[in-house]
């Protein structure tokens, strides 16, 4: 497959690039890398305050950890799609933030999506560093979990990486699609169980049954992949149980599937990329 | 060296998308039910020539002909609608200098991603990166963002990671003009080890000067098409012929004929100045035989004609000429006191020839002024800038370059092909 060939002949290039979005992005900044993790926590506070202490969302009891915290029930899912909604939108306006570089020299264009989707693993990858000590002092115990946990990291990433292969490319010609897409995650992240827990939309379909409307409201909940991805990351690191079979399945197929759209639209849409720009 | 050419270019054309409403808005897709309307504009036309392994091919073309298109398609960076281009291993471009560096990074850390970008692997870059940075001229200052760096410093170091990829094929667009004279030396010194390595290096330049000395062959693209082939001196003179030929045009028209000695009236006027006792009529240079004319070759001889109109009688006037290139350099001036000419006084109309035995000017476009003074020469009567144009074309007094023809002989004890084929 040329694809495979294309990534080990850039594999140098990669690297590179992914060490210049790592190191530019926080260069000359008092805190450094240090706002890789305050931006997470502000949020988490932030949350924490809004549906922990004034909405008042249930916080389920971990199944084998017997943890009852909102912050860290919140940052299991949370994480996760930080770095999601970071992939998505910075590897969707890669390709024009390095018009430049597209116009002067010939890569593998992909190259530049995906150094920026590693550059924001090697934040996912500290943030869930901090996640899992925090755990351990809250009585969870992650680590066996941790091999596993690095699958789904991988899968997470194909998973987000297919999705900004596509809207890099999408953007370049309809530059209306950020805006679109800054919308679209919006829905995204509530259409997910991150700052509440699966419990409340089986109860909704529970009175749903009850007043006789046969709506499929958890089928169709359970279609979004991401919320898959939570539940197996919750799984992991919040209740310590192995996740569902099926839940995994489905990840992995999400992965596969966004992937392979992704460098398929993206192989055939690049031959007018550069005039595009 | 195998015979297969390093770089085949097939019937190739390039199409590109003029937008009429540069917007790409879904909207206004939407509500026009597909994409944006656009006019197509062909850049190339069935272009094909081929570039034999280990020579200098220049690209050679007016602005807009397709010559940096082409050069971006054989780079890859551009895709053709329509033809073929194959290429002999490793290609690597020089479009623009340090493109790539990210402001914020030390310049040791540009180095590694802009080699890198450009195609080179980590042991390479540890292995050439002293002579990159050697080359470049900027030890001092290796570990400082390079957004601290003066533009030239810039440049220098992009251009010297560039040309360390080592590619079989290089393709270089308007990039000689970096830094310093001591740094340009440097640059051509690596572009003939190139050569001498029997690499292919593929040029889009105007400066013809070097164009013609530096390459072995060339093609000339005119609005996208393919004009000639072939070599490099020989294309590169027809094209300066060519463009010159053009440029002449207009303002030949605007010069009014004199030949038959009629006033003109209403003569277009560049740029006068001066108290009007005495006017410039008309200023023209005469060939050989006696003819106005734009156009002539190094080393032919030529007059001055200047025409000139009183209003009154005008005691001990004297007539100045100068010359500058197109570019506008100062290249030549004299005046008829300093040619030991003192006039009475002039009258009515008449004119003022100087004679030219041998216009030593090597090719190129000049500009004629020429002024009508009093006897101290600080008084202007009337002064004409750049009322006459005309261009030098190669002649039997053939020099290298510059823009004064000498007339110099070379003259050494040295075994020479030449003499040794006369004996």
């Amino acid at each position: 497959m040329s694809v495979v060939s294309d990534l080990k002949d850039s594999r140098g290039l990669l690297v590179n690039l992914t060490l210049r979005e790592v190191r530019g992005k926080y260069k000359r900044t008092l805190l450094g890398q240090g706002w890789s993790l305050l931006n997470p926590i502000a949020t988490l506070l932030i949350y924490t305050l809004v549906f922990g202490f004034v909405l008042r969302v249930p916080v389920p009891v971990g199944e084998d950890s017997g943890l009852q915290v909102f912050v860290l029930f919140l940052a299991c899912a949370l994480l996760p799609w930080n770095f999601f909604n970071n992939a998505v939108s910075s590897g969707m306006g890669s390709l024009i933030a390095n018009a430049n570089l597209l116009r002067k020299v010939f890569f593998w264009r992909p190259t530049l999506v995906v150094a920026t989707v590693l550059s924001l693993n090697v934040t996912f990858a500290i943030e869930l560093g901090v996640l899992v000590v925090l755990l351990l002092v809250f009585g969870s115990m992650p680590l066996p979990w941790i091999p596993l946990l690095v699958v789904v990291v991988v899968l997470l990433t194909a998973f987000a990486l297919g999705i900004a292969l596509l809207l890099s490319i999408a953007n370049v010609y309809f530059r209306d699609t950020q805006h679109f897409v800054t919308i679209g995650m919006q829905l995204w992240f509530y259409a997910t169980p991150i700052v509440y827990p699966y419990q409340l939309i089986q109860d909704q379909a529970a009175r749903m049954r009850a007043a006789g409307n046969d709506f499929p409201l958890e089928t169709i909940y359970r279609l979004n992949p991401l919320e898959r991805f939570v539940s197996v990351f919750r799984a992991m690191l919040y209740d310590n149980v192995m996740p569902y079979w099926g839940d995994l399945l489905f990840c992995l197929v999400a992965a596969v599937g966004s992937l392979v759209i992704g460098i398929v639209v993206f192989n055939r849409s690049q031959h007018r990329l550069v005039e595009e720009l | 060296m195998s015979s297969t050419p390093a770089v085949v270019v097939d019937e190739v054309s390039k199409r590109f998308r003029l937008y009429k409403e540069r917007n790409q808005s879904l909207k206004a897709a939407l509500m026009r039910g597909g994409r944006a309307s656009y006019d197509e504009y062909w850049a190339l036309r069935g272009v094909s020539f081929e570039i034999p392994q280990g020579s200098t091919f220049a690209l050679i073309g007016e602005n807009g002909s397709g010559k940096s298109t082409l050069l971006k398609c054989i780079a890859r960076i551009l895709e053709p609608e329509k033809g073929d281009i194959r290429t002999q291993g490793t290609v690597a471009a020089l479009l623009e200098l340090g493109s790539g560096f990210h402001p914020e990074l030390s310049g040791r850390e540009n180095v590694f991603l802009n080699g890198s970008i450009l195609g080179m692997t980590k042991r390479e870059l540890e292995r050439k990166f002293d002579e990159i940075v050697d080359f470049a001229g900027i030890e001092a200052f290796i570990d400082q963002p390079v957004k601290n760096y003066s533009s030239g410093m810039y440049m220098r170091l992009g251009f010297s990671v560039a040309i360390n990829v080592d590619p079989d094929v290089l393709l270089v667009d308007e990039v000689l003009a970096v830094g310093d004279a001591a740094f340009q030396e440097k640059c051509m010194e690596k572009f003939v080890d190139f050569r001498r390595a029997g690499k292919t290096v593929v040029i889009v330049s105007h400066a013809m000067g070097s164009m013609r000395t530096l390459c072995d062959q060339a093609a000339w693209l005119d609005r996208g098409s393919l004009v000639e082939v072939g070599r490099a001196d020989q294309i590169v003179d027809r094209y300066v012929d060519k463009s010159h030929e053009k440029e002449v045009a207009p303002s030949s028209s605007a010069t009014p004929a004199s030949s038959d000695g009629a006033t003109p009236d209403g003569a277009p006027v560049k740029t006068r100045i001066g108290s009007g006792e005495a006017i410039l009529t008309d200023v023209t240079v005469l060939d050989a035989q006696g003819l106005p004319a734009n156009r002539f070759r190094t080393g032919e001889q030529a007059t001055i004609r200047i025409s000139y109109e009183c209003s009154e009688r005008v005691e001990r006037p004297a007539f100045a000429l100068a010359l500058d290139t197109v570019d506008g350099m100062r290249i030549w001036a004299h005046h008829t006191r300093d040619g030991g000419l003192d006039i009475a006084y002039i009258e009515g109309s008449g004119h003022i020839d100087l004679a030219i035995p041998s216009l030593t000017l090597q090719p190129y476009t000049f500009d004629l002024s020429a002024r009508i003074l009093d006897h101290t020469l600080t008084h202007t009567y009337d002064f004409l800038r750049h009322c006459y144009r005309f261009v030098v074309e190669t002649g039997e007094l053939r020099e290298s370059g510059g823009v004064v023809a000498l007339g110099g002989r070379w003259n050494a004890d040295l075994p020479s092909i030449a003499s040794e084929a006369t004996v």
